[in-house]
C-alpha cells in the first residue's frame, strides 16, 4: 500500500511540474500586453513603459519562469498587477466559496443519483427505469445555466424563497451562506448526477449477470441483500472513476454558473484575470486547480484499493 | 404542500417589505456589470473604476455635471490670465479626506506634479501634458502655468484621471481609496460588491443617501432577476437589451435612454490599400445604412452619427447625410476607384455586442456592393495588440468612450492612420481658443473635415440604458462621463 502511495504522489508531482511549464508558456504567447490593458486607449507610451517596469514585465521570461516557481514551492503565488494584492489573498477569499459549492454539489448528485441508479437497475426493463433513465436523459442534456436561469426565476422571482444571487459571507451566518449556495449546487448538481445516475445503472446491470451473482441467489440469498453486498461494491469501481472526473467538471463548471449567480468564486476570479490578462492569478488558479484535481485523482486511486483489494498490489 | 410554500412564500414577501414601509429609504443597491482592477481612478483606463468613485468618493478641482458642462468642485473659482496660459484656482476652503486631514494647495501641487511626473501611470498622462509649473500662492489659491494656452484645461481638470489626492494617503488608493467627496469608502468584498457610506463633515450639500452598495453582476441573464427580486434598486448601464420590454411594462421600474459620449464607428486603415483611397471610403460610407443596424442590433436605442461627436454636446452638427445610403452610387464609386469586381477585406470584431452583432450586419451591407469583409472575432487584449498598436488591420468595429476626443484624429500614428494637415490646424487652433463661441465653430469645422473624408464609418451613438426603482430619484439620464454620481440622489417619500 506505501509503494502504491509513493507512486502515485510521484505521478501527481510530475503532473505538477509539467503543468506549471505549459500554462506560463500558454500565457506567454497568449497575445495582450498587461499594461495596455490597464491604461487603454490613451495611454502614453512611457506611462506604458513605466507600468512595465513595475509590474516586472521587462525581466526575460526563464527568470520570471524560475521566480514564479520558486515562489509557488513556498506557498508564495506572487502579487496580482490589477488587484496589487497577494495571489494567495484572493484565492482564498474565493475558494471559502467555490470550494463548498463544489462540494455541495457532489454531494447532492451522489446523493440523488446512487439510489436513483440503485433503484433503475433493480426495476430493469420496468415503468420506473424507463422514467428514471428518460429523467436521466433528460438531465444530460440540459445545459446547466438553462437550468439555473429557471431555478431563478421559480425559486427567487417567483416564490421568493431564495436570493437571486450574490453571496453576502459567511460571517453573516452558515445558514444565509447555504441559502445563497443551494440554488447553484442544484444546477451543478443535477446534469451530473443524471451522468452518474445512467453510469451506476449500467455498471450495476454488468455485475448482476456475472457468475457470482448467480450463485448467491441459488443459495437462497435475499434479492436486496445481493444487489447491496455484492453488486453495488463491485460497481463502484466506474462510479468512483466517474466521481473523481465529476469533481474537475464541477470547477470548470463554477465559471458558469457563478457568472449566472454572480457569486464570487474562483471561476469568476480566473475568468476576470484571463479577461484582464492579470498573468500572475490565472497562472496560480489554474496551479491550484490542477494541484486540486491531482490530489482527488490519489484519493480516487486510493479508494479504487480499498474497495478492491487486488488493486493495492498492482 | 401547495399551501405549506404559499405561507412560506407569504412570509418572505411580508419580512422583505415590512422594512421599507416605516422612512424613506437611505439605502441604495446599484448594479454594475464590470468588477473595477482597483478603486484609484489617477491609475488606471477602467471605466468600472470611474463609475464607482467619481464625484461619489473622489473630487477634482472642477468637475463635469449632468450635461457635460464643466462646474467648480475642488476649486470654488478661477481666473486665467489674458494669454490664456496662467490659471489660478481659489480652493475650497474647510474639505477634508475621509481620514481626516485637511484638503489644502499641497494636495493640488502634489497630485499635478504626480499625473505628469516620468514615472507617472496616469492612462490619460497626455491630458495633463500642457502644464508647465504648479505653484501654490497659499493654502488656498494655486497657480497653474501652461505651456501654451489649452482651451480644453478646465474640461481636462474635471475627468476621473484627474482627482485631487493626499500624499499621505495616494499610494493606498487602489485598495481603500481616500477622497475629499461626499461618500467614503466602506468595503470591498471582491468579486461580490463594494460598499460606501456618507462622509460626514463635507464641505458641500451633504448626501440623501447613507449607503451604497455597488453590486458586481456581470451577466446580462442575471441582472433582470435580480431587479425584479428588489435585490438591486437600479442599474445604470442595463446590460440586458433584450428583456427590456419586460422591465418597462413593469411599473415598479423605469427605463430611461440618454446619451453616451460613445461614438461607435467603423474604424478604417486609412494607409492601407484600398482603404487609402478616398473613393473607396466613401463608398463603405455609401454602403452604410444606419437605420438598419441600429434596428438590427440590440434594442433599437441608438442616434446615428455622421461624424466622430456626440450629438448631446452643444457643438455637434449632423452630419449623417453627407454619404447616405445608397448602393448604387457606392458601386459606381468603386468603379471609379479601379474595383469594378469588389474586393476582400478583413474586419476584427471586439467583444461587445455593438461589435460583434453590428459587424454581421456591417458586413453584409457591404457584401450588397461587392466588399467581402472575412469576420475574425477577437478579444479586447488582442484586439488593443493587433488593430490598436501593430495597425494590423483593414476594418474593425469599436466605440470610443472618451469625452470629447475628435482630437485623436490628429494625432500622429494613432491606429486610423489618417493625415491630414487641415484638420491637424483646426485642432491645433482649438488648443489656444477658450471663447466657447468659437471652439463650437472650430469643433463644427473638425467634424465637417473628417466626414467628408469618411475616414471612419460612423455609425452610431452608444447609448446608455439605465433602468432604476420608479421611486429613485436624481440618477443621470446621460453619462457625459462614466460615472455613477448618486451626490443628488434620493428615494421619494
Amino acid at each position: 500500500m506505501i509503494a502504491f502511495l509513493a507512486k502515485r504522489i510521484a505521478v501527481g508531482l510530475l503532473t505538477l511540474v509539467v503543468a506549471s511549464i505549459v500554462v506560463f508558456a500558454v500565457l506567454e504567447i497568449v497575445p495582450g500586453d498587461p499594461a495596455q490593458l490597464m491604461l487603454g486607449m490613451n495611454a502614453t507610451e512611457e506611462a506604458l513603459a513605466a507600468l512595465r517596469e513595475q509590474m516586472g514585465l521587462n525581466q526575460p521570461v526563464v527568470t520570471r519562469y524560475l521566480g514564479w516557481v520558486s515562489g509557488l514551492v513556498v506557498g508564495d503565488f506572487g502579487r496580482s498587477f490589477t488587484y496589487s494584492s497577494p495571489v494567495i489573498e484572493l484565492v482564498a477569499e474565493r475558494a471559502v466559496v467555490s470550494l463548498p459549492l463544489a462540494l455541495m454539489a457532489l454531494i447532492l448528485s451522489t446523493a440523488i443519483a446512487i439510489p436513483v441508479g440503485l433503484f433503475a437497475a433493480a426495476r430493469r426493463g420496468k415503468a420506473a427505469d424507463t422514467l428514471a433513465m428518460g429523467a436521466a436523459q433528460f438531465g444530460v442534456a440540459v445545459p446547466n445555466f438553462w437550468f439555473a436561469l429557471i431555478l431563478i426565476y421559480v425559486f427567487a422571482v417567483w416564490l421568493r424563497l431564495v436570493p437571486a444571487g450574490g453571496f453576502s459571507g459567511w460571517e453573516n451566518g452558515l445558514l444565509s451562506g447555504l441559502r445563497a449556495l443551494l440554488l447553484p449546487a442544484i444546477a451543478l448538481a443535477l446534469p451530473q448526477a443524471a451522468i452518474l445516475a445512467r453510469v451506476t445503472r449500467s455498471a450495476l446491470l454488468e455485475v448482476l449477470g456475472e457468475d457470482y451473482i448467480r450463485t448467491a441467489r441459488a443459495k437462497g440469498m435475499p434479492r436486496k441483500a445481493v444487489l447491496w453486498r455484492h453488486a453495488l461494491r463491485n460497481a463502484m469501481i466506474p462510479v468512483l472513476t466517474i466521481l473523481g472526473l465529476q469533481f474537475a467538471f464541477l470547477l470548470a463548471g463554477t465559471i458558469i454558473i457563478e457568472n449566472v449567480f454572480y457569486l464570487p468564486g474562483l471561476g469568476r476570479l480566473v475568468f476576470q484575470a484571463i479577461t484582464q490578462r492579470d498573468l500572475i492569478v490565472v497562472e496560480g488558479v489554474v496551479m491550484l486547480l490542477v494541484a486540486s484535481v491531482v490530489i482527488v485523482n490519489i484519493l480516487v486511486d486510493i479508494c479504487y484499493a480499498l474497495v478492491d483489494p487486488r488493486l493495492r498490489t498492482r | 404542500m401547495t399551501m405549506w410554500k404559499s405561507v412560506l412564500a407569504a412570509t418572505a414577501l411580508a419580512l422583505a417589505s415590512s422594512t421599507s414601509v416605516f422612512a424613506a429609504k437611505t439605502d441604495l443597491v446599484v448594479g454594475v456589470v464590470l468588477e473595477p482592477p482597483h478603486l484609484d481612478p489617477t491609475a488606471g483606463a477602467a471605466a468600472a473604476i470611474d463609475e464607482i468613485v467619481y464625484a461619489n468618493v473622489f473630487e477634482g478641482l472642477t468637475r463635469i455635471g449632468r450635461g457635460g458642462e464643466v462646474a467648480p468642485a475642488l476649486a470654488e473659482s478661477w481666473e486665467i490670465s489674458d494669454d490664456g496660459k496662467v490659471y489660478t484656482f481659489k480652493l475650497r476652503a474647510g474639505a477634508t479626506y475621509h481620514d481626516g486631514s485637511a484638503f489644502d494647495a499641497e494636495d493640488v501641487k502634489f497630485s499635478l506634479e504626480r499625473a505628469m511626473a516620468e514615472d507617472s501611470t496616469n492612462a490619460q498622462k497626455g491630458l495633463f501634458a500642457a502644464i508647465d509649473t504648479v505653484e501654490i500662492v497659499d493654502p488656498t489659491t494655486v497657480k497653474v502655468t501652461l505651456k501654451q494656452p489649452q482651451g480644453s484645461f478646465l474640461y481636462n481638470l474635471g475627468w476621473g484621471d484627474a482627482v485631487i489626492v493626499a500624499s499621505e494617503s495616494a499610494e493606498g488608493n487602489k485598495e481603500n481609496p481616500v477622497g475629499t467627496g461626499p461618500f467614503k469608502f466602506d468595503n470591498w468584498a471582491k468579486g461580490s460588491s463594494i460598499t460606501l457610506s456618507k462622509a460626514e463633515g463635507y464641505w458641500g450639500e451633504p448626501v440623501a443617501l447613507d449607503t451604497v452598495e455597488f453590486r458586481i453582476i456581470p451577466d446580462a441573464a442575471a441582472a433582470v432577476p435580480a431587479l425584479l427580486t428588489g435585490d438591486v434598486h437600479a442599474f445604470p448601464n442595463m446590460p440586458a437589451g433584450d428583456a427590456l420590454p419586460q422591465i418597462e411594462a413593469d411599473p415598479r421600474f423605469v427605463v430611461v435612454v440618454g446619451s453616451t459620449e460613445g461614438e461607435t464607428i467603423l474604424s478604417t486603415n486609412n494607409k492601407k490599400a484600398p482603404f487609402d483611397n478616398l473613393k473607396v471610403r466613401q463608398a463603405i460610407a455609401h454602403a452604410l445604412d444606419r437605420e438598419a443596424i441600429i434596428a438590427g442590433n440590440g434594442s433599437g436605442f441608438r442616434t446615428p452619427i455622421g461624424s466622430h461627436f456626440s450629438p448631446g454636446n452643444e457643438a455637434y452638427v449632423d452630419l449623417t447625410g453627407t454619404y447616405p445610403h445608397d448602393v448604387e452610387k457606392a458601386k459606381a464609386l468603386l468603379k471609379e476607384a479601379g474595383f469594378e469586381d469588389g474586393f476582400k477585406a478583413t474586419l476584427k470584431l471586439p467583444p461587445p455586442s455593438y461589435a460583434r452583432d453590428g459587424g454581421q450586419i456591417v458586413a453584409s451591407q457591404l457584401r450588397e456592393v461587392g466588399i467581402e469583409l472575412e469576420i475574425i472575432p477577437v478579444e479586447w487584449a488582442q484586439w488593443l495588440d493587433q488593430v490598436f498598436k501593430a495597425k494590423d488591420y483593414d476594418l474593425t468595429i469599436v466605440s470610443h468612450t472618451e469625452p470629447n476626443d475628435i482630437g485623436i484624429y490628429a494625432r500622429d500614428d494613432y491606429y486610423f492612420q489618417y493625415d491630414n494637415p487641415e484638420f491637424d490646424a483646426v485642432i491645433a487652433e482649438l488648443d489656444v481658443t477658450s471663447e466657447q463661441a468659437k471652439r463650437n465653430e472650430l469643433y463644427a469645422k473638425a467634424q465637417t473635415i473628417i466626414a467628408e473624408d469618411a475616414v471612419n464609418g460612423y455609425l452610431f451613438q452608444l447609448p446608455k440604458i439605465g433602468v432604476w426603482d420608479a421611486k429613485l430619484e436624481g440618477m443621470w439620464e446621460n453619462s457625459p462621463v462614466q460615472a455613477t454620481d448618486l451626490t443628488d440622489v434620493k428615494w421619494a417619500e
